[in-house]
């Protein structure tokens, strides 16, 4: 098992190498002088020059690259164009907000998409498959900002049970801070609930046609304690597959999601940084957050063991 | 997994048999309102969409402005309309680029040893950027257009493709009609036309269909958070974002394209949920 996690770990190198290589060499390939469209077109040459010693273009590129990876690999991302502070501590300001709202999310998701999946394969071709399933098409097709806004309309302007933006840390008080993160997390969650339902009936139905399902039936078992005791847990790795996989649509809902609820966190940072052109900023974020999704990925592949005695590393 | 193929399959399936499926009617008459408004738009009653009036401002839709006026006095209406055409173009231009694109990669991975490795080293790279980060760092440096919008989308849809086709052909050169086809000594171009690419079409349709729809959605995404199609251009993406300053006094201003692009987007997986219970006899019995 540690081997196996071990040689995973190391598996990740290659990946977040070519990310990297990705993410920086955009900047050299793109078209056109990047320094000219950073700095905007009212910039004046010294603005222009100072823009291009700052992001490194008047040296080679491998030099660049050689500097900017080995920076990297002592958590250093380079200083923000716009702020003049190191984009690792402007990332690790707003990382909580993000962090809570993501982990909210996740947590709604789960408890929305598992029941649904459930309820929808044990049910399957009858109406309540039909309501879970017509649920997750919409789920997956609603934008997740005309979500936000519809939301905020019902909840916060016209009921006025919620606050419309914000965030408040926990450190203000549980209900100020639940309060504000409801409805975002709602909004994110929902894209993410929508795909996982989907691979929890799926998942759940190869489940259910087998014998040892009957034979549980057979011998008495009760219809909850099959469902889940029997079912779900070997339904569990497609299921903990998408959750790993789903993360990505997370990831990308916050930026939107963020916007739309006014959170100071890691997305509101990257949409603030695409409209000032800070671009040292959005090569740290696109950065960290691929890095977060490959290790929950990670962690999903290595929690299969958990759910599967069966599967040995 | 019999997936219909070559004409000369009894099995193949006839566009008609394809629309009867209740889910790809529905999907199918929904795009064709959405592009019939999009392409007719200069003749259903819609004004210039960049025109500006003083007495629409902000107003909520009337006899006169169906779906109101915006925050600096344009028709929501034609706005919507027009707006439809970046979305739909976004849509399809990804799905074809990123398909064709895919493809040409998928195979080379699927066929020839060295390019599967590094090739799909470079793919697994490009998949662990969440999508519209990898747009949105695209397009930070190019500039906003629709153009660059695309580009920025495709990309990020590449991989998924490739990877698709790729395991595809890794699965089909097992099978025995296949490894006959090679033993006899089918010439690789026919053994290309005749047994793999057929045999691709459906899941590569399936998948193109969620592409359109994921693509539409990242437009609309990339330009709500002001880093997709420029505002001079009306998208469903701006006209939200423009909308969100006001949305507590005029919430049509978001709604109308919020509902148009909504539906766009549902009507498309629709279809391709549609298209994969059809191509799959396996999922059908279910």
């Amino acid at each position: 098992m540690l081997s196996y996690a071990l040689r995973r770990l190391l598996a990740i190198i290659p990946v977040m190498v070519v990310v990297a290589l990705v993410v920086f060499s955009l900047l050299y390939f793109s078209p056109g002088d990047p320094a000219l469209v950073l700095a905007g077109e009212t910039a004046t040459p010294e603005e222009i020059a100072r823009i291009r010693e700052a992001l490194g273009l008047d040296r080679p590129y491998l030099v660049r690259l050689t500097e900017w990876s080995l920076g990297i690999l002592h958590g250093d991302f380079g200083d923000s164009i716009f702020f003049g502070r190191s984009v690792a501590e402007l990332m690790a300001q707003r990382a909580m907000p993000t962090l809570w709202l993501s982990l909210l999310a996740m947590i709604f998701a789960l408890v929305l998409a598992l029941p649904l999946g459930i309820i929808a394969a044990w049910q399957v071709g009858r109406a309540p498959d039909r309501l879970a399933m017509g649920f997750a098409v919409v789920g997956y097709s609603l934008p997740v900002f005309v979500l936000g806004y519809l939301l905020i309309f019902a909840f916060s302007v016209w009921l006025g049970w919620l606050p419309v933006q914000g965030y408040k840390p926990p450190s203000d008080g549980l209900w100020p801070f639940l309060s504000h993160l409801i409805l975002p997390a709602l909004t994110l969650g929902v894209v993410y609930a929508a795909l996982i339902a989907r691979i929890t009936r799926s998942a759940m139905l190869d489940v259910l046609r087998q014998d040892y399902m009957r034979t549980a039936r057979a011998k008495g078992l009760g219809l909850w304690p099959m469902l889940l005791r029997h079912a779900l847990k070997n339904a569990a790795i497609p299921i903990m597959t998408i959750v790993g996989i789903g993360f990505g649509s997370v990831i990308s809902g916050v930026v939107v999601t963020e916007t739309v609820f006014n959170i100071p966190g890691i997305g509101r940072l990257t949409v603030d940084a695409i409209l000032r052109r800070d671009y040292p900023v959005i090569q740290g974020v696109v950065l960290v957050l691929s890095g977060v999704y490959v290790l929950i990925n990670l962690v999903v592949d290595l929690s299969y063991g958990l759910f599967d005695p069966r599967i040995k590393y | 997994m019999a997936s219909p193929s070559v004409s000369a399959d009894p099995d193949a399936l006839t566009l008609g048999q394809v629309l009867r499926h209740p889910t790809i009617f529905i999907g199918v008459a929904i795009m064709a309102v959405m592009i019939i408004g999009a392409l007719l738009a200069p003749w259903l009653g819609t004004v210039d969409p960049q025109s500006l009036s003083p007495l629409r401002r902000l107003k909520p839709p009337s006899a006169e402005a169906w779906f109101g006026g915006d925050m600096v006095g344009r028709d929501v209406f034609s706005r919507t309309l027009y707006g439809g055409r970046v979305s739909l173009m976004v849509g399809l231009s990804v799905a074809t680029i990123s398909i064709f694109l895919g493809l040409i990669v998928g195979l080379l991975a699927g066929f020839v040893g060295w390019v599967d490795g590094i090739v799909m080293r470079v793919m697994d790279g490009l998949m662990a950027i969440p999508s519209i980060l990898l747009a949105v760092a695209l397009i930070a440096l190019t500039g906003a257009s629709v153009g660059n919008v695309i580009l920025a989308i495709t990309v990020s849809e590449v991989p998924r493709v490739s990877r698709l086709v790729r395991s595809t052909v890794l699965s089909l050169k097992e099978r025995p009609f296949v490894e006959a086809a090679i033993v006899v000594g089918t010439p690789f171009h026919a053994l290309l036309t005749r047994h793999i690419l057929p045999n691709t079409m459906g899941p590569l349709l399936v998948q193109g269909s969620y592409i359109f729809a994921s693509a539409v959605l990242t437009e609309a995404a990339l330009s709500f958070i002001g880093a997709g199609t420029p505002p001079e251009i009306p998208s469903w993406g701006n006209m939200i974002s423009e909308g969100r300053l006001v949305f507590q006094i005029a919430p049509h201003m978001v709604f109308f394209p919020g509902v148009a692009l909504a539906l766009t987007v549902l009507a498309v997986n629709m279809i391709g949920d549609g298209l994969r219970d059809v191509l799959d006899p396996n999922y059908r019995a279910r």
